[in-house]
């Protein structure tokens, strides 16, 4: 039985307040009346309205969904193949070096990657735009769905495979009826994970976009860059509710399988 | 007994909520005591156990040690040293930094804590591993770590929380002894929680068996399986057969117990008086009770019935022996033929008889 | 009768083929992606970084020629664009005024992020995932929003400065916005729970029962929390500094938000190279030399991690 001291309860309370009155204020003054973002003039949810009549602002959003769907979806089938390699393969010519470029993107400051990204889609002469941004997310949030589904590949009952393989199924039939479906969760949050890196991203953007293709981040950074503005924190607090509403109902879901399956195993135990 | 008791728990309760663990609770404990508290899981041992340490403070009632309330000395500052269930060995240091932990606490200077820690290694045997990390032993060198520990303070009164229960049955045969002989040696007052009967039998001097936060017995080892005061001591302890009747007083200090229409009285003798007509519990230990094919001509008490199941246990076969009644009666002998020669097999028609003395009466 | 055996072994034969090939597929199709869009546009920077800057685009020199040979090409490359970067204080200057930005940062992380880890292990079983979920949420939401919600918190008007003036504690608004303060609260802000949840992690997995043991061999309860709790959640410590100053080293996105014109890192150097003067061999050789600083952290990164690993089985 713990006790929360004084000490613990006053260190939480500071932290969560550092933590989320940043973005109370962003979203309170998403409804201020006055343009100035420091002073409370009244309640209006005009600075909406003013974000849904700008166009660059909603093609630029149009763009950064389009590029976060093909992307997360291209990196969770890539980054889903490369975790079974990494987990499954064994030694095969290369392995430290594939394992290096699986880890490397994700400690490569972001400067880098884009810099590098940008001069080979220069050399080779590819027009930058959707795709070319598309290629560059696709690259780094692979590795993070590689990383997120391989910790569950390598917990994962290597005798269930077996058990199939034993009962009939080719190695690819396995991997469908019986890996996938349990390593499914894992795959999921990759992609979730994969979906919101695309979205949030700026720098690499920046460097392998073209004049055609201007995403959000980089909307808001040139808007930012210059001062604040009411019209970007009502852009603020939809992605924030966005995110918040998906991230609260995703750990709901899986609380309440939780929840469901040990109400399940206490009856399976009770009624035996 | 006239000396002074080293712990005094005076009308201790110990409340977690609306939860009692530990319920008035009064006993005695006294020094050079190797003492047993036995019940199981949730019965308020371990918090008794840790109301000595200092880790919970009782809601009513004081604890004495050596005369002096400890309930309001922090447990850094008490001279009790506990050895904890999981062991608790600090991962980061090793077995030598381990036993001298406490010592360095207590400022002793570094020659003395050498001399010290050496002579802990001694007695519990760990001189060649002093410098291992708790991970690199095995899970009796870890048991032994713990207990040198806790004993490197020269405490008044060491707590042990489930000391065997991670080692396996052989370890913990040779380890019960060896903290006997560890107690004997350095004549520390040794506390024992344990769930494990046959430990609490072997270790302890005298073992008090809890149950809901309270003590039911509190006796030597022998008196508690030999004299449980109650249906739940006799029932906790060991295999018993429990045969429930009315009682009435046929002189002597000898009782008949009715426990069926039509069948024979039971004769049993008991130092404690009952009321004519009152119900009590017979409680009989298989051991006592004699297996033969002929009824036993001398017998206070004898029974006829089948023979319904066998557990053979090596050096003993209970016999499972149903009555026309069908009731369940279990008699133990000694295996001392081989099994190929033994006198009775399932379904054979088998007398059972025991001696007026050889159960306790019991009152509900 | 041979025809037939020959028919299973030509079955056989096939599986194995289309197994292999399967096999084979796997491996390299995310094989050849990551080399081909991460190993090879990383060879391009350092040679790049090796090149001359010439004002025909792409904006270096020399281009790669296979006619030209191999020989040809090294003979070409030379490493002025490094004696640049060293012969510019600039350069330096940014190197290490990065430096101390990251570590000051990584250590003020610390030293919010602690507590916070402690008092969340801490906390009643029930409470503990509500809690984790809290400090997770961040990391889902925009980073750039994040470090905008500073902006207007200490710009000079900002609703910092006014609870000051408000409470007395400054008699004149304090210019926070566009200074390195701005930038170690940004980053402190940012990172919180990378430094977090390895903290976290560790103080959580740690038995109660060793805080209760180094108490009952007579430790305070500081004493017992220097000597057993720090040491043993070092690996968590460790962790999350690694994983602040990483990415902290290279941050370009907070100094250019919140950072003053004097705030020099390098990130933001690179960026300005690169888009501004369009010196794109000089970005390059800038980036190799910050990935040349970053090895070591790196390598001590996977190390820690190595071991915490293997300390957990």
């Amino acid at each position: 039985m713990k006790r929360l001291s004084v000490f613990n309860v006053v260190s939480l309370t500071f932290g969560f307040a550092f933590l989320y009155v940043p973005m109370l204020i962003l979203i309170l003054f998403s409804f201020n009346e006055s343009k100035l973002v420091t002073v409370w003039a009244g309640f209006s949810t005009k600075w909406y309205g003013e974000l849904m009549q700008n166009e660059a602002m909603l093609q630029a959003a149009w763009v950064t969904v389009k590029v976060a769907v093909f992307s997360s979806t291209i990196a969770t089938v890539l980054g889903t193949m490369a975790a079974y390699v990494l987990v499954r393969s064994g030694r095969f010519l290369g392995r430290t070096l594939f394992s290096g470029m699986i880890y490397a993107p994700l400690v490569m400051p972001e400067v880098i990657t884009g810099l590098s990204l940008l001069l080979l889609f220069i050399g080779i002469g590819l027009d930058r735009g959707v795709l070319t941004i598309v290629l560059a997310h696709t690259t780094f949030s692979m590795c993070y769905v590689s990383v997120v589904v391989s910790s569950r590949l390598a917990t994962f009952d290597r005798s269930l495979e077996e058990a199939a393989l034993d009962l009939g199924c080719s190695a690819a039939e396995a991997f469908r009826l019986v890996t996938l479906p349990i390593i499914a969760p894992a795959v999921v949050s990759g992609w979730l994970l994969a979906f919101t890196l695309s979205l949030d991203d700026l720098v690499i953007a920046s460097f392998t976009t073209g004049p055609a293709a201007t995403t959000l981040p980089i909307k808001i950074f040139s808007a930012v860059r210059l001062g604040v503005s009411p019209e970007i924190n009502a852009l603020s607090t939809l992605m924030i509710t966005i995110v918040t509403v998906g991230v609260i109902a995703a750990s709901l879901v899986s609380k309440r399988a939780l929840v469901k399956q040990r109400q399940e195993e206490q009856e399976a135990v009770r009624t035996s | 007994m006239a000396e002074k008791p080293l712990i005094q728990f005076r009308n201790v309760t110990k409340r977690f909520g609306d939860f009692t663990a530990i319920d008035n609770l009064t006993i005695d404990i006294f020094e050079r005591e190797f003492f047993a508290l036995l019940g199981p899981s949730g019965c308020g041992k371990t918090t008794m156990m840790r109301m000595l340490a200092g880790f919970e403070t009782p809601t009513e009632g004081e604890i004495f040690l050596a005369g002096q309330d400890i309930v309001p000395v922090p447990p850094n500052q008490r001279a009790v040293n506990m050895m904890f269930q999981s062991y608790a060995l600090f991962p980061h240091l090793s077995v030598w930094e381990n036993i001298a932990f406490g010592l360095k606490r207590e400022g002793m200077p570094k020659p003395e804590i050498n001399a010290r820690v050496e002579e802990m290694l001694r007695l519990t045997r760990l001189e060649k591993f002093a410098r291992r990390r708790p991970h690199q032993i095995s899970g009796g060198q870890r048991q032994r770590v713990a207990l040198a520990r806790s004993l490197a303070k020269a405490p008044k009164l060491l707590l042990l929380d489930e000391p065997l229960g991670a080692l396996d049955r052989k370890l913990r045969e040779e380890t019960q002894f060896e903290l006997m002989d560890i107690q004997e040696k350095t004549g520390t007052t040794f506390v024992i929680v344990t769930h494990d009967q046959e430990e609490a039998m072997t270790v302890a001097s005298r073992v008090a068996v809890m149950d809901n936060g309270q003590v039911m017995q509190v006796a030597t080892p022998a008196d508690i399986y030999e004299a449980p005061n109650s249906v739940y001591v006799a029932d906790f302890i060991g295999d018993v057969n429990l045969i429930e009747g009315k009682v009435s007083a046929t002189g002597d200090g000898t009782f008949a117990l009715h426990w069926r229409d039509g069948a024979e009285p039971l004769r049993v003798k008991s130092p404690t008086g009952f009321a004519e007509g009152q119900t009590a519990h017979l409680a009989i230990r298989p051991e006592k009770v004699t297996i033969s094919a002929e009824r036993p001509a001398e017998a206070a008490n004898a029974v006829q019935g089948k023979v319904l199941d066998i557990a053979y246990l090596g050096n003993l076969s209970t016999y499972h022996v149903e009555l026309p009644t069908g009731d369940i009666i279990k008699a133990q002998t000694a295996n001392t033929r081989r099994i190929s020669r033994r006198d009775y097999t399932w379904e054979d028609t088998v007398w059972l008889s025991w001696t007026a003395t050889g159960g306790v009466l019991l009152a509900n | 009768m041979g025809r037939h055996r020959l028919a299973v072994l030509d079955g056989h034969w096939r599986r194995l083929v289309g197994e292999l090939m399967r096999r084979f597929l796997l491996i390299a199709i995310p094989y050849i992606w990551l080399l081909a869009l991460f190993l090879v546009p990383f060879v391009i920077v350092l040679k790049i970084s090796l090149s001359d800057a010439a004002i025909a685009r792409p904006p270096y020199f020399p281009q790669f020629d296979w006619a030209e040979g191999i020989r040809a090409f090294i003979a070409e490359l030379d490493f002025e664009n490094f004696l640049w970067l060293v012969e510019d204080d600039l350069y330096w200057k940014a190197y290490l005024s990065s430096l101390r930005i990251a570590l000051t940062s990584t250590a003020l992380t610390l030293i919010v992020g602690y507590p916070i880890a402690y008092g969340m292990a801490r906390a009643p079983e029930e409470w503990r995932p509500t809690l984790m979920m809290l400090v997770i949420l961040p990391f889902w939401t925009s980073f750039l929003i994040r470090v905008y919600a500073w902006k207007g918190i200490l710009s000079n008007e900002g609703f910092l400065n006014q609870f000051l003036l408000w409470s007395g504690l400054a008699s004149e608004p304090l210019q926070i916005l566009n200074t390195t303060t701005a930038v170690y609260i940004g980053i402190v802000y940012t990172y919180l729970p990378f430094m977090i949840l390895p903290i976290y992690a560790a103080l959580e997995r740690m038995d109660d029962s060793l805080i209760e043991a180094a108490e009952d061999l007579g430790c305070s309860r500081l004493s017992a929390f220097w000597l057993v709790t720090i040491p043993l959640s070092k690996g968590g410590i460790i962790a999350g500094c690694f994983l602040v100053f990483i990415p902290a080293m290279g941050e370009f996105v907070i100094p250019s938000l919140l950072g003053g014109s004097d705030t020099l890192m390098i990130g933001k150097v690179l960026w300005e190279e690169f888009f501004s003067n369009r010196d794109w061999p000089v970005a390059s050789a800038v980036a190799v030399i910050l990935l040349l600083i970053l090895v070591v952290p790196i390598v001590l990164f996977q190390r820690n991690q190595q071991k915490e690993q293997e300390s957990e089985e």
